[in-house]
């Protein structure tokens, strides 16, 4: 039965959507228009919206006024390092509770999945007070472990729910054919799992850019990624807008374009596979 | 089916990651716990001793303390009630037939990206400024006086901040739930005359409840740890107006350098996280089984 959807109520639908969707786009729309305003024009009021002299300037104002590219690249580092390390221990630990699960893999997944419910300030402490003693406050290397260990949970969950999709018997197959363990995970089971990993990589790419407590409280200029150093503007001395806003851009824009490429995965890597 | 060898293996490959996480987590507990019970001021090396209670008893009865958990909890419960609504409002839209439905959807799930020190900074400058931001600029149009957001009603900025950083995941989800719904159901139902209403009330809200459940649990355990929004707009201010939880022990610690009293709050904050996370963990390892 197909319902005829009439032209006026998806005329209005495509209206009210595109208001609503705007509206809340607004505020990251808004804040890459200011990153070509001049200082003087960000502040303005009554604010320009397109017709102001448009200025690259601010992009450039930024690099040279605070090394830009240095916490860019200490963001790069510590999201990919935290990733890359955890997808090292989480593969084999996802592989092996979804191909040979035993009586205890579930409870050391609800397990896994209570150390991620540990709220941060809870052991803000020691950690701090460890990363002190061992000389690791304000390096790239504490934070990428530290980012790692929060994320693991997330990453080993996501890798178990994909797996588990993998059907068993083609790996039987392969043993049945003689294939050894490094053969069956190369050549098996590496490219049926591609694509899981990948969204995975993706989401927890997402997760450490965007972290914001522990970058705020283990670095404050060597190690100090993007999430840091844009925290440096709440300073209520100058109103640096424009600054302020070509920084934000730049930070947020490779996320952004990730995130949208993203979204299906994404409901699953939150929600631990339950609503899918 | 399995053999006693990948047993052995299964097991050696699945060790890293459980000893990892054990550590992680019995380590940093354990002096948490240790220290909520001495009196141990950075400001005093040498000085440790042991406390009792003490702590405990400091932050407990501590004004600021009862302060924070009131602006918690306003906090969680004004943003979950935000986002819950207008993200089942915003799913529901966004299923109908429009066009240019993937691009609305790309910009209403993009708040979810920003990371917070830059949607806190954008709101609280370029919007909530008393003078130069938009707000103001608006109030002033209708010929009102601009009120200083952060100023005036602080928790209430942080719960627009925030709650327009989470209203793109609550629509995410229930979204993808949404579109799970059996259509013939539906469809049934309208042949049975049924109203559009009865069948969001008797059909849709039923199929949807699991995923308002994952929604609120999920967002409940974030929620409880927001910390950056609050650090660079209002640093819990003015007064404790801002300060929840979170705030109120990274100020005793790296603030005050007060360990044993911070350590105390971090055991206060935990056993609350712990209430929301059993719940969670019970509906999560149901599923498991399904």
């Amino acid at each position: 039965m197909a319902r005829a959807v009439t032209r006026r109520r998806k005329l209005a639908f495509t209206l009210v959507g595109w208001t609503i969707g705007l509206t809340l786009f607004f505020p990251i729309l808004w804040a890459i228009l200011t990153s070509f305003k001049s200082e003087g024009e960000a502040i303005a009021s009554p604010p320009s919206f397109l017709f102001f002299h448009w200025t690259l300037e601010n992009y450039a104002e930024v690099q040279a006024r605070s090394d830009y590219l240095l916490y860019a690249l200490n963001s790069v580092v510590i999201s990919l390092g935290s990733t890359g390390l955890g997808l090292l221990v989480a593969i084999p630990a996802a592989w092996s509770m979804a191909f040979a699960p035993s009586k205890r893999t579930k409870d050391i997944l609800m397990w896994m999945l209570s150390t991620k419910m540990l709220p941060p300030v809870g052991v803000l402490v020691p950690i701090y007070l460890l990363f002190r003693d061992f000389g690791l406050l304000d390096t790239r290397g504490g934070l990428v472990a530290v980012l790692m260990l929060m994320n693991l949970p997330i990453i080993v969950w996501m890798l178990y729910t994909y797996f588990k999709e993998i059907p068993g018997e083609i790996l039987e197959a392969a043993r049945m054919d003689g294939a050894t363990l490094a053969k069956e995970i190369v050549h098996v089971l590496a490219p049926m799992a591609v694509p899981g990993i990948a969204s995975t990589v993706l989401l927890n790419i997402i997760l450490a850019w965007n972290e914001a407590f522990w970058t705020l409280n283990l670095t404050a200029s060597d190690a100090a990624p993007l999430s840091a150093f844009i925290a440096s503007y709440s300073s209520p001395e100058g109103l640096f807008w424009a600054k302020l806003s070509a920084a934000s851009t730049l930070a947020i824009a490779p996320i952004l374009v990730m995130g949208w490429f993203s979204q299906k995965q994404l409901v699953r890597g939150l929600t631990f596979g339950a609503v899918k | 089916m399995a053999t006693l060898h990948t047993r052995t293996t299964a097991r050696f490959m699945l060790s890293p990651a459980v000893l990892l996480l054990l550590v992680w987590m019995i380590v940093p507990l354990g002096m948490t716990l240790y220290f909520s019970f001495l009196r141990y001021n950075l400001l005093m090396p040498g000085m440790e001793a042991f406390a009792g209670i003490e702590n405990y008893q400091f932050f407990l009865t501590d004004p600021a303390f009862m302060d924070a958990l009131v602006n918690t909890l306003l906090l969680v419960g004004g943003v979950l009630l935000i986002t819950v609504v207008g993200g089942v409002f915003l799913a529901l839209l966004i299923d109908q037939p429009f066009w240019g439905q993937g691009i609305v959807r790309l910009l209403v799930i993009s708040p979810f990206f920003v990371m917070p020190t830059v949607s806190a900074l954008v709101w609280k400058n370029m919007f909530m400024h008393p003078v130069n931001g938009l707000f103001a600029w608006v109030a002033r149009g209708f010929g009102l006086a601009p009120i200083d957001w952060l100023a005036s009603v602080p928790l209430l900025s942080i719960v627009i901040i925030v709650a327009w950083g989470w209203l793109p995941f609550a629509t995410l989800i229930i979204l993808t739930a949404l579109q799970s719904l059996d259509q013939e159901q539906k469809e049934a139902a309208e042949m049975d005359g049924a109203g559009a209403l009865s069948i969001f009330a008797y059909i849709t809200l039923p199929h949807l409840a699991r995923a308002l459940t994952v929604v609120v649990l999920i967002e409940t355990i974030f929620l409880l740890s927001v910390f950056a929004e609050i650090l660079v707009t209002t640093n819990g201010g003015p007064g404790t107006a801002s300060t929840n939880i979170p705030y109120l022990i990274y100020a005793q610690a790296l603030l005050q350098y007060d360990i044993g009293g911070a350590s105390a709050g971090g055991v206060v904050a935990i056993v609350l996280a712990n209430i929301v996370a059993v719940f969670l963990i019970r509906m999560i390892g149901k599923n498991l089984e399904a």
